[in-house]
């Protein structure tokens, strides 16, 4: 959906002093199987991805709920098969969210000014409840030199939900115009955020009331790409 | 009650179009979310209590089979009759049963979810004996021609100060009160004639105490002790079989959790200790009392997936922090219990066929369990749900092609490379220049409220791949 937000992170994480690759076979985490109650799909998606992470020294994820998914959910999906389960936690100890780990791990950025004028950051679910993040995203903005004004409930769900957005339209419709809402109110020229499901639904609701606030991901703006 | 929760979404969609109901949503956080989290704030060691509220509703249902023999040795040895009830028909007659034993031909009520659980008014009804509610959100919801609660702590939640002065002056033939002390001071008046005259008083119990079989019952109106103690002969308190603690000791940890997580309160106005009826030497209280204790597919939750479910001690943090239930409120749920926890609860007491819509409809935000005094994982209990759903082939047949053609892709990484730029590539030309899709196939849902924004038109994997090659041919 996004290129831009990949080579953001590719660049982002060059710039820390590692090596990035990109396994040609990696598809999908099977978050969407795990959410719908299709665990034995989700197995069959998490040993693949497994297979395809376990060379690399760390995991880092763009987004929370699929760097959710490999670190909390992953080990739980193999709860019967102790071989399983074991490589699962290790790969989940190795598995970080891209602000995280720009913060915890390789912290060796040259901060640059963000181009995006005043912003407000929304808190992802799975970022902020699976993986902690909260204040790594606005460290990093902070260093950049970005203007953050905090909306009210930043920590609100923005009612995206994976299918849930089209399963429940109506109800999504109505909590991601809230959602909107507090956005309208902080008057920020942006919002920044840590996840595709959660950037498509706020910038789709906005669009639709004709509003022009920018809706980016953290990487684009900490990347100077925005 | 009868389930309505298979109505679920329908039920949604009318509530989220009622303009009145969704002005009232709002003091659901307003009120609740604010309070809780101040109050939370003041306890230096609230995980710490939280965790010993886990440890020891986990040592109860572990053994509930002692716990409840325990309690029914205490209770019996104060006076008091203990008795076990199967299902919700067996509950409601016990109780009606009681009734005709002592005469009894009206019947004060302090709230009991599980009252609404078993239809008890319903029954008492049908046995022509009154019922009166004396919680002044359920009496509003009885004079209201027996509506529904909506909230298992604000029943009332969905009304306003309006209208419930406009049933007041239909139903009292009074002249109409706009001032809530107006209106509390006129319910109170009619509400102390039904005190004095009724015969029988049915409360529910927040907790159970094995120790001393003992009844603790929270409120904040003190109408519990008017129920119990003013003039009634008979005492029955109706309750689930997993509302069992140990001890005292193990009443004041939860009560340091229980009043904070529902209303934000550090206390309650009232807690009341009830062990067995009047002793001789006694002026107050009830010369005969009683326990129906139901099980209703509780015990069946024991030793599987949903144990964990029976930690609940029935605050509604979980539904006042929901995203979904604040904005469609509680009789979209279509059952006793709404929230998070009624989609658990639901599912887990009327059967997943009754209840399917319940587990799906969760953002899985995480947001209940991380208020959840006892820290129940609400959405991993919905996720399991969900399983036993697509295990039962309770799902629907279009989401169910819909995901396997998914997951066939996803395990096909060239094809889903493939299929990946075919469908950005369209889109992406679809949308045309606004960048936006105003309408998706099978995605109306997502359409009706917003747009989709189009992906760019060309996807990440095929963009990297050029710059690896490039990069390689440099290298070359």
């Amino acid at each position: 959906m996004r290129p831009e937000i990949g080579f953001a992170a590719i660049k982002l994480l060059e710039e820390a002093g590692c090596e990035v690759a990109v396994p040609s076979a990696q598809t999908c985490c099977g978050q969407p199987a795990y959410n719908s109650g299709n665990a034995a799909n989700a197995c069959a998606l998490a040993a693949k991805t497994l297979n395809e992470f376990e060379p690399f020294d760390y995991v880092v994820v763009p987004s929370g709920s699929c760097a959710g998914q490999i670190k909390v959910h992953f080990p739980q999906l193999f709860e019967n098969d102790p071989q399983l389960r074991a490589r699962a936690e290790q790969l989940a100890a190795r598995t970080y969210e891209l602000s995280d780990f720009l913060v915890s791990v390789a912290p060796r950025r040259s901060p640059r000014a963000a181009a995006c004028g005043r912003i407000t950051y929304h808190d992802s679910c799975s970022g902020l409840r699976e993986m902690g993040i909260k204040t790594q995203p606005r460290e990093l903005l902070a260093q950049a030199g970005a203007e953050l004004i905090e909306m009210k409930d930043c920590e609100q769900c923005c009612g995206f939900g994976g299918t849930f957005a089209v399963k429940y339209g109506d109800i999504s419709g109505a909590i991601v115009n809230e959602k909107c809402r507090h956005i309208q109110a902080t008057g920020a020229d942006a919002v920044v955020l840590g996840d595709l499901g959660c950037m498509l639904n706020i910038e789709g609701r906005l669009q639709r009331l004709g509003d022009k606030t920018r809706v980016l991901h953290v990487a684009q703006v900490l990347a100077g790409s925005a | 009650m009868q389930v309505q929760s298979m109505h679920f979404k329908q039920r949604a969609g009318q509530k989220l179009a009622d303009v009145r109901l969704q002005k009232n949503l709002r003091k659901l956080a307003e009120k609740f979310v604010t309070a809780r989290s101040a109050a939370i704030a003041e306890l230096d060691d609230f995980e710490a209590t939280r965790d010993a509220a886990v440890e020891r509703r986990n040592r109860v249902l572990a053994t509930l089979d002692v716990w409840l023999q325990t309690f029914e040795r205490n209770a019996t040895a104060h006076g008091a009759t203990v008795l076990y009830a199967q299902t919700h028909e067996d509950a409601a007659r016990l109780i009606v049963e009681i009734a005709a034993l002592h005469g009894v031909r009206k019947v004060t009520k302090s709230k009991s979810m599980v009252s609404e659980e078993i239809g008890l008014n319903h029954a008492f009804g049908a046995a022509g004996i009154t019922p009166v509610e004396t919680d002044l959100g359920e009496y509003i919801l009885q004079i209201n021609d027996n509506e529904a609660p909506s909230h298992i702590i604000a029943p009332v939640i969905h009304k306003d100060k309006e209208e419930i002065s406009d049933l007041f002056a239909r139903v009292h033939g009074l002249p109409r009160k706009t001032e809530i002390t107006q209106l509390t001071r006129e319910a109170r008046e009619v509400l102390r004639g039904h005190f004095l005259s009724a015969d029988m008083g049915v409360t529910g119990a927040n907790f159970l105490i094995a120790e001393t079989g003992s009844a603790a019952v929270v409120t904040n109106e003190g109408n519990e002790g008017m129920c119990t103690i003013m003039p009634p002969k008979v005492h029955v308190v109706l309750t689930g079989i997993e509302k069992l603690l140990p001890t005292l000791e193990d009443l004041a940890t939860l009560m340091r959790l229980l009043p904070r997580s529902a209303t934000g309160q550090q206390i309650s106005n009232y807690l009341s200790l009830l062990t067995g009826p009047r002793r001789a030497s006694e002026v107050d209280g009830p010369e005969h009392m009683y326990y129906v204790l139901l099980d209703a597919g509780r015990s069946a939750l024991i030793g599987g997936e949903f144990q964990e479910m029976l930690r609940c001690i029935r605050c509604g943090a979980c539904m006042n922090h929901c995203p979904v239930y604040q904005n469609v409120g509680g009789h979209a749920y279509g059952w006793v219990y709404p929230g998070p926890m009624g989609s658990v609860l639901t599912p887990a007491f009327v059967g997943l066929e009754n209840a399917g819509d319940l587990p799906n409809a969760s953002t899985f935000c995480g947001e209940c369990a991380v208020v959840c005094p006892v820290k129940i994982p609400l959405p991993d209990l919905m996720r399991k749900l969900r399983e036993q759903q697509v295990e039962r082939g309770l799902r629907a047949k279009r989401e169910r092609v819909a995901l396997t053609v998914w997951l066939a892709l996803a395990r096909r990484p060239r094809l889903y490379a493939l299929i990946a730029a075919l469908s950005a590539h369209t889109l992406s030309r679809l949308a045309g220049k606004t960048k936006l899709l105003h309408w998706l196939p099978f995605g109306s849902g997502w359409t009706k409220g917003r747009d989709m924004p189009a992906p760019a038109g060309r996807t990440f994997r095929a963009l990297y791949r050029m710059r690896e090659q490039k990069k390689s041919n440099v290298g070359d």
